[in-house]
């Protein structure tokens, strides 16, 4: 099959040119009749978004969300590949497990599912899962997300047992000791008679893991980095050439704790909200890559969990259909991040990172395609979105970059061409 | 007149507001001093009280405060009702505001509750304790009481010391006194005063003498002796020794200062029981302040409605 797509801006070059897709590949121009043709009238043309740390709720948490109602929602945002973290019922720790879930993904995903699999069994942090088998079922990662890693021995146990398998270790950096909170702790929570969830929580774990990475030259990635602190420990180790990468999340470069103001459970989240410093110091963390990539750790959650006394709501909110539109409009536009930089940390540094061999234009990769029009200006409605869940703090605001066609391995998974 | 429907905190209420609820307990508390206890400001009104905590005074003084005043009074508590078979907060505050209730008035040991249920109501909501955020009527009542003995709030100095950190009290006090002008000093064991607190305005003292000293009113807060799992002290004696108002550190006050203390008061910690009984303490003058302050502010609340 042969697609071809019409004056794109291809990496937002400035000329229009047609872009060749061929039985699931990018491709060279062909002069034969394509099969399907789409005029995206002037958009600009990317590798199709990748989201390394997202939530599917399947199994087991259906009425949140499923593998069919994510991903749809996943590439009305752009994303063509999504990994789910583990923290399902029961949890992804064994293969069989990972290959239900790769089933329903072949069955019923509107694009790439890549499971990431629990470093250790039952999220429980003490004995180390499946690794190997699982990585043959399909996952791309571990991670005991949601939960740290707690202790220095298990951490270093999975790192070098992951290795072998070639796996990357993703850690939610958090001592849980410190972090009985609800938000940010500081003036705001004392004053709104909340207990805090410090900082030093998350910058103190992340200060034991690059530690550990440093001490076995093997590596680890940092989830979602919410701190200023957090952002230098990974920029001075980095530069001591230890094999740490790093993530973040929309929400942490676009709010602070004062979004929780009048006990708003959608600004609830964990890490929490920070500061204005700290958002500071992520933009400049993603601008000069010490945060590698950005993902949407996309936590659909009922309406009864999130409608509820501040302290008792869980934590999470959705992300696919809003992540791209906020980079652009919070990073982009106003001049922080380069455009370059940012669509890399969508797409390209999330493959690598996961070794999925995506997020590029290449020929012969597969064709996974994203088209936005940029500067396309809407108000975000969260009643319209494609997730079953709508808990997102980004309600009615007003945003650049509309996804109009999302392309994964060569067939056409969203489409908002007028 | 009062701005909003509900009272939810000082943080929400002006200044104007605060004097004003004042002045009325004034007014109220002379009802409380006859042998005819009645008004009808809230004839044909209904009032429903809803617990999700333990309370003597601020219970039993809204209650006393509204059948002085000719409501109709109903009370619920978290044991005996549908709460005990998982009903939620909002289910249960719909229902009570469906039966025709005017004010409800809750305590609740989640912060931020009574502000989540009140824009789905439409009875006016009182809050009577969230969580550590606020205990609003206590404060009005405290200021009422530092206002009969002073004549004024603006200018005077007051000390509060002991568990700051889960004190809904002491963050009410902290937000009402400044807003009224009086010069705030808060002093417990670091444990318990929680980070950032000065931004509100008050001063943080290093030690009981520096915050008692030179004080107007001095008010010791509850040691929750049922947290003290949470090891925020090592023991209770140790307490007593560094953190009590005994008679010593009182004598760094004014001498005209007034001891406060809003109760239940754990006795030899907080303060001793000389203390407690001298004729500086108006403890008890607190208790009747109490109801004479919630009946103002149900009269004011209902004036309100009556409006609408």
């Amino acid at each position: 099959m042969k697609t071809i797509i019409r004056n794109a801006k291809v990496m937002n070059e400035d000329n229009l040119s047609d872009f060749y897709i061929s039985d699931g590949l990018i491709s060279a121009p062909f002069s034969d009749t394509a099969d399907i043709e789409f005029d995206v009238m002037g958009a600009s043309l990317f590798p199709g978004l990748i989201d390394a740390h997202c939530h599917l709720r399947e199994p087991g948490y259906e009425y949140k969300e499923d593998i069919e109602s994510g991903t749809r929602s996943a590439v009305r945002g752009g994303y063509t590949s999504v990994c789910p973290m583990p923290n399902t019922s029961p949890v992804c720790d064994s293969p069989a497990i990972v290959q239900s879930i790769m089933k329903i993904a072949s069955q019923k995903a509107s694009c790439n599912v890549f499971p990431i699999g629990a470093a250790s069994k039952g999220l429980k942090g003490l004995e180390l899962s499946e690794i190997g088998l699982m990585k043959q079922a399909g996952i791309v990662a571990v991670s005991d997300d949601g939960l740290p890693i707690k202790t220095a021995a298990q951490l270093r146990k999975v790192m070098e047992y992951a290795s072998y398998f070639d796996i990357p270790v993703l850690n939610h950096c958090e001592d849980i000791s410190l972090a009985e909170g609800a938000m940010n702790e500081g003036a705001l929570a004392t004053s709104m008679g909340l207990r805090g969830i410090p900082e030093l929580a998350e910058n103190i774990m992340i200060s034991r893991d690059v530690l550990i990475a440093e001490y076995l030259n093997l590596p680890i990635h940092i989830c979602h980095v919410s701190t200023r602190k957090g952002v230098e420990i990974i920029r001075d180790a980095k530069r001591r050439g230890v094999k740490v990468t790093a993530e973040t999340c929309p929400h942490y470069f676009t709010l602070t704790e004062s979004a929780c103001e009048g006990y708003n459970t959608y600004a609830k989240m964990n890490p929490p909200l920070r500061t204005e410093t700290d958002r500071q110091s992520i933009i400049e963390g993603i601008a000069d890559s010490t945060i590698d990539i950005i993902v949407t750790d996309h936590a659909p959650h009922h309406e009864d969990e999130k409608i509820l006394e501040f302290s008792l709501a869980l934590n999470g909110i959705i992300g696919f259909e809003t992540a791209f539109s906020l980079g652009y409009t919070y990073l982009v536009k106003p001049g922080h991040v380069e455009l370059g930089r940012f669509i890399d940390a969508m797409t390209k540094r999330p493959s690598d990172i996961l070794k999925l061999n995506r997020g590029t234009l290449d020929i012969g990769a597969p064709a996974d395609i994203v088209c936005f029009d940029l500067e396309h200006e809407y108000k975000f409605d969260a009643r319209n979105v494609l997730s079953k869940s709508k808990n997102t703090p980004f309600d009615g605001y007003d945003l650049f970059g509309r996804c109009i066609l999302t392309i994964v391995g060569g067939k056409l998974s969203y489409e908002e061409l007028c | 007149m009062l701005k909003s429907k509900d009272l939810l905190g000082l943080k929400q209420l002006s200044a104007e507001e605060i004097n004003e609820i004042i002045t009325t307990a004034e007014m109220m508390k002379m009802v409380l001093d006859t042998n005819n206890k009645k008004t009808s400001h809230l004839q044909g009104r209904s009032v429903v009280t809803l617990f999700y905590e333990n309370s003597t005074r601020t219970r039993l003084s809204f209650e006393l405060a509204s059948k002085y005043m000719g409501s109709v009074s109903a009370n619920i508590s978290t044991s005996g009702s549908s709460v005990n078979k998982g009903e939620s907060l909002l289910d249960t505050a719909r229902t009570i505001d469906m039966m025709a209730t005017d004010i409800i008035i809750m305590r609740h040991n989640q912060s931020g509750a009574p502000h989540f249920i009140a824009p789905h109501l439409k009875s006016s909501v009182v809050n009577a304790g969230d969580g550590m955020n606020e205990h609003p009527t206590q404060a009005l009542l405290d200021m009422f009481t530092m206002k009969s003995s002073f004549g004024k709030i603006e200018g005077l100095k007051v000390a509060i010391c002991g568990d700051i950190f889960h004190s809904r009290v002491a963050r009410s006090n902290v937000i009402g006194l400044t807003k009224l002008g009086a010069e705030v000093s808060l002093f417990g064991p670091p444990t318990m005063l929680p980070m950032g607190i000065e931004k509100m305005g008050c001063k943080v003292a290093g030690s009981v003498h520096e915050a008692v000293e030179g004080a107007d009113v001095v008010m010791g807060l509850r040691v929750q002796l049922e947290r003290q799992n949470q090891s925020l002290f090592p023991t209770v004696s140790e307490y007593a020794n560094f953190y009590s108002i005994t008679q010593d550190v009182l004598k760094l006050a004014n001498k005209n200062a007034i001891v406060l203390h809003p109760g239940p008061c754990n006795h030899g910690v907080e303060l001793p029981t000389v203390v407690y009984d001298s004729p500086q303490s108006l403890i008890n003058e607190q208790v009747k302040n109490g109801v004479a302050i919630r009946m103002a502010i149900l009269y004011m609340l209902m004036a309100r409605r009556n409006q609408q």
